[in-house]
């Protein structure tokens, strides 16, 4: 018993938990349809190729991990979230896709100018979106969620405007390789796992993270103690737009075509969801990365379970929506705090019980 | 005399998780009166009010209103106001988005047949009302473009037009300015005369033997005497609200400062913020402990804070080390070589969620820059040399800083700042619920710092404290630094500087 509460404190439990929930319901899922129970696990090579769910899930969950390093960044720091990433990932898709193509032209199977200068364009881009929502928030105090709020109505208007209010086909190959694959390796899953190594290489090696949970915790006693909280929640802001720019790239290449009303649409949502689901508190403070990253793969390894069971794209929200209900309360203040009680109170009757004999 | 008493308590007491804030205190308001309620910081005046108003349900006592057989208990201020006790905080709570006549009658709305809101009839009994307050403004605009100090009259004129007959005023004056307060004065004076009860929270004794005609001072949770302001001077007063705490701490004294201190290392002159600390001229050399004494909310803290720049200073300049410096922000301070441990441990202290270990490197890195990284090797060398020298006692340098007691946090507080090797360190209020062993061992501290050669600026509430460790004293009284004591300072003396000119 005490073993199993002992587990049940690890930050990373609730993560790791979910993770295995959804694995298990894989199996049960193939056992009950004549496979064999690893079926979820089993990896093939196919046209040389890697191919399998987990790969798949690895796969299209590139993006929302990408997004979820910033935004628990963004969480930690200032006890808000970054809701326009999913904007802005369309956003830099387009200004991306417009510079490749030329601006005007919705069908092009050869570059205007070289592909770096359209990668960079697009990242630049979701740095300045980051840059305007950490003034807005750090500078200005508004409100993460309301300050965030301008770009997420204004960034996929803008990038539609910028591809002249339609969607731009890039039909060169080279333009294929973000979303594409490397050898038989999905080049979205080596993105992703190139973003979470500097990350984690950042976090590690400088003092970056001690920097944002101290402002995230308690700002003041931060500021007294010599930290420039404005700074640092600008910073987290423009770490978040960037990473949100790589993965608007990542979706933009795999459908090689800038489609501003569709690219990372509700991904903001995914992404933190995936903050959440990682055991790190939206009231900002301690975080950890790695319940993040396992968090967003378990979103994906969610919906792509829910696709397997039959459910359509245009349901499989409210069952997410009914995991997130579940996920929030579980870490609200009143549950947990109902849970303590019923734990001393369990703890105050065993020691009776002792007494008593 | 008794038929005139409008508001009886006896024997209040409440107790918190592990405080016992109100221990059978007795407080009476007569028809009439201005009746000062005065204590230190958590002697509990705010406690006994809001057992009044209802905010707090307190466990023994009872509370009699003129003109109620039973006792009464309140269980909200809608229940207190329904009995005629109205409170006008210090922060105006009033709606600064809506009409001064809509918050006249917030809640309280005269109605019309069709049982909507009658806007004229509010608009009319409004003006009379502001007639009769002789508040010259329009009604109708929106509370929020008026000064803080209409806003309190107006919050006062909705209080009293709710036929209030016990009126509290809960630190009315702290943002006012003089001309503000002799105003709210004339309005208080005029309430009296109409035999409205009133009971005047403040921490400013000018205005106590300006206004009041009776003193009830708290302690502790505990009653110290209810007296006639003519029967009370100054430092009896102060005399009354610290309680002459007999320690038996050992005698420590400090060196005196002529042969031993070394040359000036801070020199400010004319610092000053607005509405929080007059400008002021201060210098402290090498290996000096200069003391800040003067009652909670005179500025003490407001001085320090200026100084080391967690609050920018708007005047004056200040030398470090003969050369002028700009200190904007903490951070500049520190690289002065400055340290400052705030009083709030609990909102600008601790960062609680973090372990011991990175609350100690927390400042030191912070002067590395965010490239830098400590080593954790490095860190934990730290962190175990402050750990142990400095007796924290923790389960080990991971633990949550939260999970430590009071008096350890402040040593780990105390540790961030050492870790820095300051040259000038402020500490305001170190000892603060503290247990008495660990006072005495910041004590030791301190005088072990100065005699190392680094200055240090000492805020304490205890008199007896302050004489022991510091060479110099500033003394300051409402928001002013009013002057200096050196040489021999006994407890006496203190109390006469900070008191100020007698006139009671």
């Amino acid at each position: 018993m005490k073993q199993i509460r002992k587990i049940t404190k690890m930050r990373l439990f609730l993560p790791i938990f979910s993770m295995v929930l959804v694995m298990a319901i894989n199996m049960i899922y193939d056992v009950a349809n004549g496979n064999v129970f690893y079926n979820f696990f089993t990896i093939s090579i196919r046209n040389g190729l890697l191919y399998g769910r987990l790969i798949d899930i690895l796969n299209r969950g590139s993006e929302a991990a990408i997004l979820a390093i910033g935004m628990t960044l963004v969480v930690s720091s200032s006890a808000g979230v970054d809701i326009s990433v999913g904007s802005v990932m369309s956003l830099a898709g387009g200004m991306c896709c417009m510079l490749l193509a030329g601006f005007g032209n919705a069908n092009v199977s050869q570059y205007a100018m070289p592909l770096w200068v359209g990668l960079l364009a697009g990242l630049a881009v979701a740095c300045l979106c980051g840059a305007f929502n950490g003034f807005l928030v750090s500078y200005l105090n508004i409100q993460p969620m309301v300050a965030t709020l301008i770009l997420f109505s204004a960034g996929r208007a803008i990038g539609l405007l910028m591809c002249n209010s339609t969607i731009v086909y890039i039909r060169e190959p080279s333009f294929q390789f973000l979303g594409g694959y490397l050898g038989p390796i999905p080049t979205p899953i080596i993105v992703a796992i190139l973003c979470i190594t500097v990350m984690s290489l950042i976090l590690k090696y400088t003092a970056l993270g001690m920097y944002v949970q101290s402002v995230g915790i308690n700002a003041k006693a931060a500021r007294i103690a010599g930290y420039q909280s404005r700074r640092i929640i600008f910073t987290t802001f423009v770490i978040c737009g960037l990473l949100a720019g790589i993965a608007g790239l990542v979706a933009t290449s795999r459908i090689y075509s800038a489609d501003t009303n569709n690219i990372g649409l509700n991904f903001e949502l995914d992404a933190i969801l995936a903050v959440a689901l990682g055991g790190n508190s939206l009231g900002g403070g301690k975080f950890r990365l790695s319940g993040s990253i396992i968090g967003a793969y378990t979103i994906q390894a969610i919906t792509t379970t829910l696709y397997a069971l039959g459910v359509s794209s245009a349901q499989a929200p409210v069952f997410k929506a009914v995991i997130v209900i579940l996920i929030v309360t579980i870490q609200s203040p009143a549950v947990k705090a109902v849970m303590a009680k019923r734990a001393a109170a369990k703890e105050v009757a065993a020691r009776k019980g002792a007494v008593g004999v | 005399m008794e038929d005139k008493v409008v508001l009886t308590m006896r024997g209040i007491t409440m107790t918190f998780p592990g405080v016992k804030a109100l221990d059978h205190v007795d407080f009476t308001l007569r028809k009439g009166e201005i009746h000062a309620l005065m204590g230190e910081n958590g002697a509990g005046k705010s406690t006994l009010i809001k057992c009044l108003t209802g905010v707090h349900d307190f466990e023994f006592g009872e509370i009699r209103v003129d003109g109620i057989e039973e006792p009464i208990r309140n269980h909200s201020t809608m229940d207190a106001q329904r009995r005629g006790i109205s409170t006008v905080y210090q922060e105006v709570n009033l709606c600064p988005n809506l009409s001064v006549a809509e918050n006249l009658f917030i809640g309280r709305e005269p109605l019309t047949k069709a049982h909507t809101i009658d806007r004229k009839a509010i608009v009319k009994r409004a003006q009379k009302l502001a007639e009769e307050f002789e508040l010259n403004l329009d009604v109708q605009q929106t509370m929020g473009s008026y000064s803080l100090a209409l806003q309190q009259m107006i919050a006062i004129a909705r209080a009293v037009d709710m036929d209030c007959k016990i009126l509290i005023l809960d630190e009315p004056t702290s943002s006012l300015d003089d001309n503000e307060v002799s105003k709210l004065f004339t309005l208080m004076r005029r309430l009296r005369d109409q035999g409205v009860g009133i009971i005047f929270v403040t921490h400013f004794l000018e205005q106590v033997y300006e206004v009041c005609d009776r003193i009830t001072v708290l302690r502790n949770g505990q009653l110290v005497g209810e007296y006639p302001v003519t029967a009370l001077p100054r430092v009896k007063l102060i005399a009354a609200m610290m309680g002459k705490d007999i320690d038996d701490l050992a005698k420590i004294k400090p060196e005196a400062c002529e042969n031993r201190c070394g040359d000036m290392l801070i020199d400010a002159k004319g610092l000053g913020h607005t509405g929080k600390i007059k400008p002021f001229d201060l210098n402290i050399r090498q290996g000096e402990v200069v003391g800040l004494t003067g009652l909670l909310g005179s500025g003490r803290s407001e001085l320090a804070r200026v100084i080391y720049g967690a609050d920018r200073p708007q005047t004056g300049t200040l030398k470090v080390k003969d050369k002028p410096a700009h200190v904007a922000r903490p951070i500049d301070a520190m690289k002065l070589g400055m340290g400052m441990l705030p009083d709030d441990r609990k909102a600008e202290g601790i960062i609680d969620d973090l372990s011991i270990r990175e609350n100690i490197i927390l400042a030191m890195q912070a002067q590395q820059g965010m490239l830098k990284l400590i080593p954790y090797k490095e860190q934990c060398e730290i962190a175990d040399k402050y750990i142990a020298l400095l007796d924290i006692k923790t389960a080990s340098r991971e633990t949550p800083l939260k999970q430590l007691s009071g008096g350890n946090q402040q040593k780990v507080i105390i540790a961030r700042w050492l870790a820095t090797n300051p040259d000038f360190l402020i500490l305001d209020e170190p000892t603060r619920g503290i247990d008495i062993g660990t006072k005495t061992e910041i004590q030791k501290l301190i005088i072990k710092l100065a005699e190392e050669g680094k200055s240090i600026l000492f805020i304490s509430s205890e008199i007896e404290e302050m004489l022991r460790t510091c060479n110099r004293l500033a003394v300051l009284r409402d928001g002013e630094k009013v002057g200096e004591l050196s040489g021999d300072m006994t407890q006496e003396s203190v109390m006469h500087a900070i008191a100020g000119g007698e006139k009671g």
